[in-house]
């Protein structure tokens, strides 16, 4: 029966009622939003780096990947070194340079340049027409088309290390595009290009010549991850290696940030239901002051009472919160596309990454919520002074 | 033969801004089983609050109270709540019966707080709705229901756990000279059934009904109190 008159006592005022419902459903959207943010980029990352299954990143000591200009030398010698590693079943090395080339405008355009061995790289997934086979061929991004005015087929001229001031480059090649790629760590709004690695090496002169900027390595399967890092490190000093945990635990340092926000928009959004259903609920019970006399006077126990009214904001958080499932998912989609506008993003990172366990967390958190915010209208509903409360009924 | 109710020396006092007004002093009187009492006296007497005081749902400043062999006067608010439930039906002059629960229901609610399974329960309220003429009314809202219909329905709602006292704040208070008298019908047929009715009233055709009647006054026993 207190259920029953739970969900008549929410059904009395409809509107009032979906309104509630609507406010609850927009807080849990945005909690649900917020732990998928904080919960999210982590997991998104992980998945990031393990696009192509290389668990390790080598990078010159002390550096980041593609933090800085810095490379490793004698690359071919540490590339072999690590190869010898027991458990260790590719290394994909990778060279970065920025590579100029001349629109059909005649204007000149900057690309990003990956220089990789096709048959490990890890970089990018072929689109369309066809991939590195040889010396003579690259592969560009949609947006290095766009910007340059090229096509598949076309044989263009492209310059590493040119100066402005004396018009001289350190390399030139001639080099046909013969596909089009989507580069898995690179902005799509950066025009970037991949070629075989021995082309930007050649192409960059004494600076780039047996360098890389990175090497990636993967270790076979039932291998432990973080030995095969310990064994990369030691086959030079100039190296350092990071593992996927390494890797997130320094990006999460860096978006840190991100999920103190998601934290305190969550835990605000979530005081704000709270409040929200306290006050309603309150209200109900002020106006059903006397029908709760009522009710204790024919014997119905205090308990009876705190179970209805804290059904109440259960039922009301419940629904709300179910709808604010789907509301919080159209919500982060709509964020999704603003916050992958950041500039130099990755066009394959998400910072929303719904999973059922966040569902299931922003859930248990409101259903919590949902029994905090009718205890206040309960304890108050079980406290009225029966004979002082019908007195005063019956004076209104 | 027993009392069912005996008061003894019960007093009750209220603060009210700079002192205490003493609602009621001293009153003594016995319900015995089966009587019908009326507790008439002018308004602000102590009759409401005499009969909160034998419904349990206030506690006396002093004196006792014992109903149906029970010490009433010290109890705590579960064992108040559970006597209420179990020995007390309550009818009031505004009927109170919840708005969103049709007739039947409301009738249920008391048979469902102690318990009562469903079929037994299911059985005695089409037996309370057919005894006060309401059969046909069971699944009508109370907003549905006449005023006589839904006093009706709360006396049905009083009697659903068979309570040793039927306690009744002016019955007819809301209702119109005819049906006040179909109302006093109800309450000698409920008497004559065995029912112990206490009523606090200022209908005169309801306190001349009733086997005997206390006069109140000032928050005292004035006439009355001897069976």
């Amino acid at each position: 029966m207190p259920i029953r008159l739970a969900l008549l006592a929410l059904l009395r005022h409809k509107a009032r009622t979906l309104l509630a419902l609507l406010g609850i459903a927009v807080s849990a959207a945005l909690l649900l939003d917020m732990v998928m943010l904080a919960s999210g980029m982590r997991e998104n990352f992980q998945g990031f780096l393990m696009l192509r299954g290389y668990q390790l990143r080598v990078a010159p000591k002390g550096t980041l990947p593609f933090d800085s200009d810095a490379t490793i030398d004698s690359a071919a010698a540490v590339i072999s070194a690590i190869r010898t590693i027991p458990g260790v079943s590719a290394v994909s090395p990778v060279l970065g340079a920025q590579v100029q080339t001349t629109s059909v405008r005649d204007s000149t355009v900057t690309a990003f340049t990956l220089g990789i061995l096709p048959d490990v790289q890890g970089d990018y997934e072929f689109v369309r027409g066809a991939d590195l086979t040889d010396s003579t061929s690259l592969v560009a991004n949609e947006r290095w088309l766009a910007v340059t005015g090229h096509q598949l087929g076309d044989t263009v001229t492209l310059a590493v290390g040119y100066d402005p001031q004396l018009r001289t480059v350190v390399g030139e090649r001639r080099l046909v595009v013969r596909g089009v790629a989507r580069f898995f760590y690179i902005a799509a709004t950066q025009p970037t290009l991949a070629m075989p690695l021995s082309v930007l090496q050649a192409m960059g002169g004494s600076t780039r010549r047996d360098r890389v900027s990175l090497l990636m390595v993967k270790a076979a399967a039932g291998v432990e991850e973080e030995a095969v890092r310990v064994r990369v490190e030691q086959v030079s000093a100039r190296i350092s290696a990071i593992s996927l945990a390494g890797a997130t635990e320094a990006v999460e340092q860096r978006l840190g940030y991100f999920k103190q926000l998601a934290l305190v928009l969550g835990s605000i959004s979530l005081a704000v239901g709270v409040l929200l259903v306290t006050t309603l609920i309150t209200i109900g019970v002020n106006e059903r002051a006397g029908e709760i006399a009522v009710l204790r006077a024919i014997g119905v126990a205090k308990g009876s009472i705190v179970w209805q009214v804290v059904t109440e904001g259960v039922v009301l958080t419940g629904i709300g919160a179910i709808s604010g499932v789907g509301l919080g998912l159209i919500t982060a989609r709509w964020l999704e596309t603003i916050l992958s506008d950041f500039p130099g993003l990755p066009a394959t990172f998400h910072f929303f990454v719904f999973q059922p366990r966040d569902a299931g967390i922003a859930l248990a958190m409101l259903a919590a919520a949902g029994m905090l915010s009718g205890i206040y209208p309960a304890w108050r509903a079980a406290s009225l002074p029966i004979a002082g409360t019908l007195r005063r009924e019956a004076v209104a | 033969m027993n009392p069912i109710v005996e008061v003894r020396e019960l007093a009750r006092d209220y603060s009210m801004g700079s002192g205490a007004v003493h609602a009621l002093r001293g009153v003594t009187f016995d319900v015995h089983a089966g009587e019908w009492v009326a507790i008439v006296g002018p308004s602000g007497c102590g009759k409401s609050t005499l009969l909160n005081l034998l419904g349990a749902v206030d506690a006396p400043d002093a004196g006792s109270l014992t109903i149906d062999g029970e010490r009433i006067d010290r109890l705590g608010d579960t064992a108040a709540t559970a006597f209420r439930l179990r020995r007390i039906g309550f009818v009031f002059q505004r009927f109170y019966l919840m708005p969103a629960l049709s007739a039947s229901e409301n009738v249920e609610l008391p048979m469902a707080e102690a318990k009562m399974p469903r079929d037994e329960r299911r059985a005695r309220v089409l037996e309370l709705l057919g005894y006060v003429g309401l059969a046909s009314r069971a699944d009508h809202r109370p907003s549905q229901l006449s005023g006589g219909e839904q006093q009706r329905v709360a006396i049905a709602r009083a009697l659903a756990n068979r309570p040793a006292l039927l306690l009744a704040d002016e019955p007819t208070g809301e209702l119109d000279a005819a049906t006040g008298l179909e109302m006093i019908d109800l309450f000698r047929r409920l008497n004559r059934d065995g029912t112990t009715i206490v009523v606090v009233t200022h209908d005169a055709q309801m306190a001349a009904a009733a086997g005997r009647r206390i006069q109140m006054r000032d928050g005292a026993i004035v006439n009355g109190a001897e069976a």
